[in-house]
């Protein structure tokens, strides 16, 4: 059994609590002058998705959580699951709504996304940083509005909703950082 | 007076939650080698300079702590440690108290509460006699969700620095005094009540930033307790640490009646500039040292 020691705490570690895999958010060391130290950490359950602390006494150990990280190629959504490959050994996966969380709002066919298996099952998939969507719906912007100030909500292909300037039109192209759901700029084809 | 005493030590506390870093020297005197540990305060050394009728000293130290680095930690930090003869820890409290007004640039308000009254206006009991399921229901009332820490002092610290602590000095500077027994080695007993120690502790915008003590001058009693820290290190698993001999034979020449504190200055300067990090205020901390 794979264990971490407090002192290898740091965001992304996987650990195994109460049966379930849950990855580590944040995690703050706290001791007073003349006294026990603590680790206080917030972590995200990855079955479930609830975001927990916990705090630890240092130098304890916590069971590392079995899961493997890989990149999986998005092939289709079938209404009900989504289905990725892995590319070298052409192996598929389904994976349910759960754990395509947020990242549904910004894939599409043929996008890579870093996938974690735990047990050989994906339990979270990750959009990658950046995307780049084409606008299906926004209302026309002033011409000549190269400002950027304000912005105008538009639609884009997969259905997600961004903020964008009044100069970008229907049918263009945008990179979006989608873990804040933001507009970075167009793209030309 | 100022002084300044060996960073290297060939003994070290045995307070069980204070891990000692440790390095080696070789040569004249000590051909074979010599273990060594980087102080992690003053504190021993200056009583020995005390005892030999130094009279009222301080000094800014560098000290050094193994495992501990985080937001308000670093294991290298700077000490201010001074000792006054003839003061108890009341008086001390005053005296830090128009230091760090000075320091500040600002009259600054105190207040005294303690040990036991801070828990009980907290939790309703008294923390020298609630039983361990009492603090781990407090605990869990807060939201605080850990697995079994055994000790009944590490379920205080817990509830210390989780739930007490960030609350405390946000209108002025709190001094927490009278702490269990327990909790202050290095501490005399309150003639009043034994069951509690003269230690005090300094908190200033939810930060621990000084702890002082009416200094226990009883080398017997001074030798029994490192004994019994020596026994629970040996309880928990940790290395045993040679005793101060050189400090007991000090406090046996006699140590004058005296109170003393220290003060972490780079946490000091941490307040003063409205930081929230030690890494703001620190040259080089430990990932870029």
């Amino acid at each position: 059994m794979a264990t971490y020691s407090t002192n290898e705490f740091r965001g992304g570690l996987k650990l195994l609590l109460d049966g379930d895999p849950c990855v580590i958010i944040e995690n703050e060391f706290v001791k007073p002058g003349k006294g026990q130290a603590f680790n206080r950490v917030k972590l995200r359950n990855l079955k479930t998705g609830r975001v927990l602390e916990k705090t630890f006494k240092s130098g304890e150990s916590v069971e590392a959580a079995d899961v493997m990280d890989r990149n999986l190629q998005y092939l289709y959504n079938d209404g009900e699951y989504w289905y990725f490959m892995d590319n070298d050994s052409f192996e598929q996966y389904q994976v349910d709504a759960h754990a395509m969380g947020e990242a549904v709002k910004w894939i599409k066919d043929q996008d890579v996304c870093n996938v974690t298996l735990w047990n050989d099952a994906p339990i979270l998939v990750e959009a990658p940083n950046f995307v780049v969507l084409e606008i299906t719906d926004t209302d026309p912007g002033l011409k000549g509005d190269t400002s950027g100030g304000g912005g105008k909500p538009a639609t884009l292909e997969t259905g997600a909703v961004v903020r964008v300037p009044l100069f970008v039109q229907i049918g263009e192209k945008v990179k979006v950082d989608t873990r804040k759901g933001e507009y970075i700029n167009r793209v030309k084809d | 007076m100022e002084v300044c005493t060996p960073v290297l030590s060939q003994a070290a506390g045995t307070d069980p939650s204070i891990v000692p870093l440790h390095t080696r020297y070789t040569g004249p005197e000590y051909p074979r080698g010599l273990d060594l540990f980087l102080q992690t305060s003053p504190e021993f050394a200056m009583k020995r300079l005390l005892a030999a009728g130094s009279g009222a000293i301080y000094q800014i130290a560098q000290v050094f702590r193994d495992g501990e680095y985080g937001p308000r930690h670093n294991p290298e930090f700077t000490l201010l440690e001074w000792y006054r003869p003839g003061l108890d820890h009341h008086d001390l409290m005053k005296e830090v108290a128009d230091l760090m007004s000075a320091c500040l640039g600002q009259e600054i308000g105190m207040k005294k509460i303690r040990y036991v009254e801070l828990f009980e206006q907290q939790f309703g009991w008294n923390p020298l006699q609630a039983e361990t399921n009492q603090l781990e229901d407090a605990a869990k009332a807060h939201g605080i969700e850990t697995g079994n820490l055994g000790h009944r002092d590490q379920w205080l610290d817990l509830l210390m620095s989780l739930v007490i602590e960030p609350t405390l000095g946000k209108q002025g500077l709190t001094f927490v005094y009278d702490y269990p027994a327990s909790q202050a080695s290095l501490a005399r007993l309150n003639p009043e009540d034994e069951r509690v120690a003269s230690r005090f502790e300094l908190y200033y915008q939810g930060v621990e930033l000084a702890n002082g003590f009416h200094e226990l001058t009883d080398a017997a009693e001074q030798r029994r307790r490192f004994e019994a820290e020596n026994h629970q290190r040996q309880q928990r698993g940790l290395p045993q640490l040679p005793v101060d001999e050189n400090l007991l034979d000090a406090l046996d020449q006699g140590l004058p009646d005296c109170a003393g504190v220290a003060l972490g200055l780079d946490r000091l300067l941490m307040l003063q500039q409205g930081e929230m990090t030690l890494d703001r205020v620190l040259t080089f901390s430990l990932t870029q040292a």
